[in-house]
């Protein structure tokens, strides 16, 4: 579904991502692990086309989208949870979901997945009229997640969304990581939290300073020496 | 206590005008974070337009109304897809001098094409003044409330509940994710230029009505004035500002009546201080604290 192929990203001087290569299939979860700086962010954002790339190609679902201008990734079906959540603080919590859903014109579909995310997220239902910037950090989590299911995304990229969570509001966004993915979404999802990551993806590439240096189902990944290390504390 | 009420409604007439020139720049700082300080020109050229097609070219009012937005609205996109969208990454000291720079090349065009003489207005309407027991009230300045008013609800209505305006609300506050939405943000950018440019242009033609005589640095003062009003009422804040701009008129013309007519200005700058001392965010901002 979404092929990385020798990817090479620069800021200015600063060679950030170096010959990166990987894939997603239709209906995996893939996790991308590595410690901070290695490149995870950088990686989801030239997906996005929001930081252009030297070299190399992105290729979804058939086409490079090394060119397509960033707002129409979300018409092709990618959508990206950011890192740090970036919720409309002053927009209400509805218009957020709104927002998530402003490309599409079928408003059946789209009161039945508003639905659908309230259902998942019922605490955002009860909050609906709230500022978005008055939520938690853990229903910013919920409102980022519930923004970007709104588009109806065949590939879901989620940028570290155990940042800063409780482990039990952890726990349940990877249960709910799971439900979208059983739902028939594909997930690429960046973490630190390695075991959490692991544990969800059926595989998983680990990054270190903008290179993949190892790649391996995810239960193999978790039991691996050097990722134990590196990673899961001993 | 009569001239108490005619100096509030001489205030509250300037003070609209000032809130919907102070709309363009508080719109444009609101979404792309830079002060146009072309925006008080563009007043400047909407009025030219309106001399020119009403008068030289005998056009209907309305017709030199419509003719007035339309330039406006032209000049606005043109400005900001020329001047300032390759800016847009930059720092920002480069776009406010871009921003200077455009004021001043459209000052000194027109003074070439148009020389530095002052044109009049002509009186639009011969209308008698309306009449509450001792009060008169020009027609012109009821015009100019109602149509202020009128003008701002339908801009507030727009900003909250339409798509295009929910998506203007959100680039102004996160551009990348903006992007992820699927928001067309230069298209979004055009449009908030295109809105405010239109009430300026609609702003111009109240103001020369008010003030009938047109010339290349006419747009300086009230530009400077409707700027001032938005920084007051908050940049970046619809309802700032309008609050803002009739704030501010009515204490100019209060200055006038119970003070000096000399030191109007200064009592002006002097509100200004005083409100960004106590509240540096503007009477409606508010010191942003985010969740992270
Ligand atoms: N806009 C930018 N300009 C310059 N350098 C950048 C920019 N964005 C990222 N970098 C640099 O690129 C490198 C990779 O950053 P990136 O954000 O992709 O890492 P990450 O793996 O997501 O890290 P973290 O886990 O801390 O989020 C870092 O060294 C960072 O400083
Ligand atoms: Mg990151």
């Amino acid at each position: 579904m979404l092929k990385v192929i020798e990817l090479n990203l620069s800021y200015g001087a600063i060679h950030t991502l170096k010959d990166i290569s990987f894939e997603v299939h239709e209906g995996e979860i893939v996790s991308l692990i590595g410690a901070n700086g290695a490149g995870k962010s950088s990686i989801l954002n030239a997906i996005s086309c929001l930081v252009p790339f030297s070299s190399g190609d992105i290729v979804f679902l058939g086409n490079s989208i090394k060119k397509t201008p960033p707002h129409q990734l979300v018409n092709m079906g990618i959508a990206q949870v950011p890192e740090g959540r970036r919720v409309f603080s002053k927009m209400t919590v509805l218009e957020n979901l709104e927002m998530g859903a402003f490309i599409r014109k079928d408003s059946a579909g789209i009161s039945s997945d508003l639905e659908n995310v309230y259902h998942h997220f019922p605490r955002l239902k009860e909050r609906r009229r709230q500022l978005a910037g008055t939520l938690s950090g853990g229903e910013q989590q919920m409102l980022a997640m519930g923004r970007a299911l709104m588009s109806k995304p065949k590939l879901l990229m989620m940028d570290e969304p155990s940042m800063g969570l409780s482990p039990i509001l952890v726990q349940e966004i990877f249960e709910i990581i799971k439900k979208v993915n059983k739902e028939g979404t594909t997930i690429l999802l960046v973490e630190q939290n390695a075991q959490m990551a692991l544990s969800l993806a059926q595989r998983a590439y680990v990054l270190e300073t903008g290179r993949v240096i190892k790649t391996g189902l995810g239960a193999e990944l978790l039991q691996d020496e050097d990722v134990r290390k590196a990673y899961l504390g001993g | 206590m009569t001239l108490f009420f005619n100096q509030l409604i001489n205030g509250l007439h300037v003070g609209f005008i000032y809130a919907l020139i102070a709309l363009g720049y508080t719109m444009v700082y609101g979404i792309v974070k830079l002060i146009n300080f072309a925006h008080g020109d563009i007043i400047m050229i909407g009025a030219y337009t309106a001399v020119i097609t009403l008068v030289s070219l005998g056009w209907s009012t309305p017709l030199s109304l419509l003719a007035a937005i339309v330039v406006c609205v032209v000049f606005g996109i043109t400005i900001e897809r020329v001047a300032y969208k390759p800016l847009r990454s930059s720092p920002r000291i480069s776009s406010l001098i871009t921003a200077i720079g455009v004021s001043m090349l459209l000052q000194n065009t027109a003074l070439l094409v148009f020389g530095a003489a002052s044109r009049p207005f002509p009186t639009i309407f011969n209308i008698e003044p309306v009449r509450f027991a001792d009060l008169q009230i020009s027609f012109v300045t009821l015009l100019t409330i109602v149509v202020s008013i009128a003008l701002m609800v339908l801009l507030q209505t727009f900003v909250k509940t339409s798509k295009a305006g929910k998506a203007m609300r959100a680039v102004s506050e996160d551009y990348n994710t903006a992007l992820l939405m699927g928001i067309n943000v230069n298209n979004t950018i055009t449009l908030t230029f295109a809105i405010g440019c239109a009430l300026a242009g609609i702003g111009a033609y109240l103001y020369i009505m008010a003030y009938p005589a047109i010339s290349p640095t006419m747009g300086s003062l009230p530009g400077l004035k409707a700027f001032i009003a938005a920084v007051l009422g908050g940049i970046g804040i619809i309802p700032g500002a309008m609050l803002g701009g009739i704030l501010l008129g009515v204490a100019e013309s209060m200055t006038k009546a119970y003070i000096s007519t000399q030191l109007s200005d200064a009592v002006v700058y002097g509100i200004l201080i005083v409100v960004l001392l106590f509240k540096p965010a503007g009477l409606l901002g508010k010191a942003t604290r985010e969740k992270v």
